[in-house]
């Protein structure tokens, strides 16, 4: 299996390190014809803004929007979760593909950034997450289901082949939240 | 459960969300919106740009509170600012004030000529530049969460940059040659501790990351750094002291993407307007040298 990391801006060698880990084989994507060859996509963390206008810009949206439409498994972890939500408070959608509603750097800014221990369904032990000026989801559309929650608002949000992260598992080496998405494959 | 914030984890976090990115200085609201619409993945919020600074002379400060606030109303990327080095009650107001990564930095006049700012002290992360992997190690040793070349700020000339990559890269290859029994005396001759020796030793690479800054003009002197093994770039004068900020900006930006693609530099290096005037570090002399500020 090859899994896709879309490298073009942010932590994509931490992503293409847990793919690695779990005997998947990383493809760092930066064009079309990269994107055609993986079995499953990541977006990282990173600048959501920087990673959208880059992604426009090397014409992957409609590519990768065509790609989920189809199936293939995605997961976005914080910028990759923003680039992947239908609504974005004060920005625009990039790739509007899980119907939810998100605001970005809800946390606050670098000094309120964390990290904590998080239950999430279906994970048998808690998962060690860091949210990095995190998003905060604010709206859920009925086709979404909740994963995980942290101090009442939703963190691990699952759409069909789609799962979104409002914290950064990579960078706690955890490698949980990607075999459950490379298993959909 | 617990939030726990401030750890290195948290703080050294940010700046791998960085990575690929470029972090220009901007001086207002204005310059600090281009700069975001052009893609920069964080903005640096100073009062002069460093080829000012250094046209100006005098002693260079913290940034008025007033207007790094203004920079922060004005984007959603990350903002950082820059104290002066060891002025650790500029740090404090920084971290007060909220920015997201603190600059101990050597484009302003240094605070202290013996010490270095107890980053540990700090919940804000800390950036700090460096002229060879002894510089860098010692400052994670006092906390630094990222490391940036110092290269030679506000001359347009990337060769500085160039030299403090080089030196990095040649003496973590050093490292990787040594045997266990030597790591002590290699530990003695960069001046720095020996766990943080051993443990690059063992990598291969610094345990944080590591940006290009000091001196970056145009899109290709980017993709020379990238191609180097920096995470990243800085850009300062180099942005808003050409003809066009914007298309420069969003040049630079591509290049650090596509950094191994020729086709891709070659396409943004075309019409990008007149790129600020370069000083050659010959000219300077040992006076003008900002790069051996700090230790």
């Amino acid at each position: 299996m090859k899994g896709g990391v879309l490298a073009l801006q942010g932590d994509f060698r931490e992503h293409a390190h847990v793919l690695a880990d779990l005997g998947i084989a990383p493809v760092e994507v930066r064009r079309p014809d990269d994107l055609a060859q993986v079995d499953l996509l990541v977006i990282p963390g990173g600048e959501s803004t920087t990673i959208g206008k880059l992604a426009a810009s090397a014409g992957l949206v409609e590519p990768i929007r065509e790609r989920t439409a189809s199936g293939m498994p995605m997961l976005g972890t914080c910028a990759g979760m923003i680039v992947m939500a239908k609504r974005v408070e004060g920005g625009e959608p990039l790739l509007s593909l899980v119907d939810i509603t998100v605001r970005r750097n809800a946390y606050g800014r670098q000094v309120d950034s964390f990290e904590s221990d998080v239950e999430v369904n279906g994970i048998d032990h808690p998962v060690r997450a860091v949210f990095i000026r995190a998003p905060i989801v604010e709206d859920v559309g009925p086709n979404v289901s909740v994963l995980a929650e942290h101090e009442g608002h939703p963190i691990v949000l699952e759409q069909g082949n789609l799962v979104v992260a409002s914290f950064h598992p990579e960078l706690a080496g955890e490698t949980r939240l990607h075999e459950y998405v490379a298993g959909k494959a | 459960m617990e939030r726990e914030t401030g750890t290195f984890r948290v703080k050294s976090g940010l700046a791998e969300m960085l990575k690929g990115g470029v972090i220009m200085d901007v001086t207002n609201a204005e310059q600090a919106k281009i700069a975001e619409d052009a893609g920069a993945c964080a903005v640096m919020a100073l009062e002069r740009v460093p080829a000012d600074i250094r046209r100006d002379g005098g002693v260079a400060r913290m940034a008025d509170v007033a207007k790094i606030e203004e920079i922060m109303g004005a984007v959603t990327v990350p903002v950082m600012a820059k104290a002066r080095i060891g002025h650790f009650a500029e740090a404090q107001i920084l971290q007060s004030v909220g920015v997201d990564y603190v600059d101990e930095s050597e484009v302003l006049t240094p605070a202290d000529e013996e010490h270095h700012i107890d980053k540990w002290a700090f919940t804000v992360p800390f950036v700090c530049g460096a002229r060879d992997l002894g510089e860098a190690l010692r400052r994670l040793a006092e906390g630094a969460a990222m490391i940036r070349t110092k290269g030679e700020a506000g001359t347009g000339n990337v060769v500085e940059a160039v030299r403090h990559q080089r030196a990095m890269l040649r003496q973590m290859g050093w490292l990787q040659t040594l045997r266990p029994e030597q790591y002590v005396s290699a530990a003695k001759e960069l001046g720095a501790p020996v766990e943080l020796v051993r443990d690059v030793a063992a990598a291969g690479k610094l345990p944080v990351v590591n940006f290009a800054a000091g001196g970056l003009a145009t899109p290709a002197d980017a993709a020379l750094m990238m191609q180097l093994g920096v995470d990243g770039v800085f850009v300062g004068s180099g942005i808003f002291k050409s003809e066009d900020p914007g298309v420069r900006a969003r040049a630079i930006v591509e290049a650090t993407t596509h950094f191994n693609d020729p086709d891709v530099l070659a396409k943004v290096s075309k019409g990008l307007g007149e790129p600020m005037h370069g000083l050659d570090i010959k000219e300077l002399g040992e006076e003008g040298l900002l790069q051996v500020r700090g230790w």
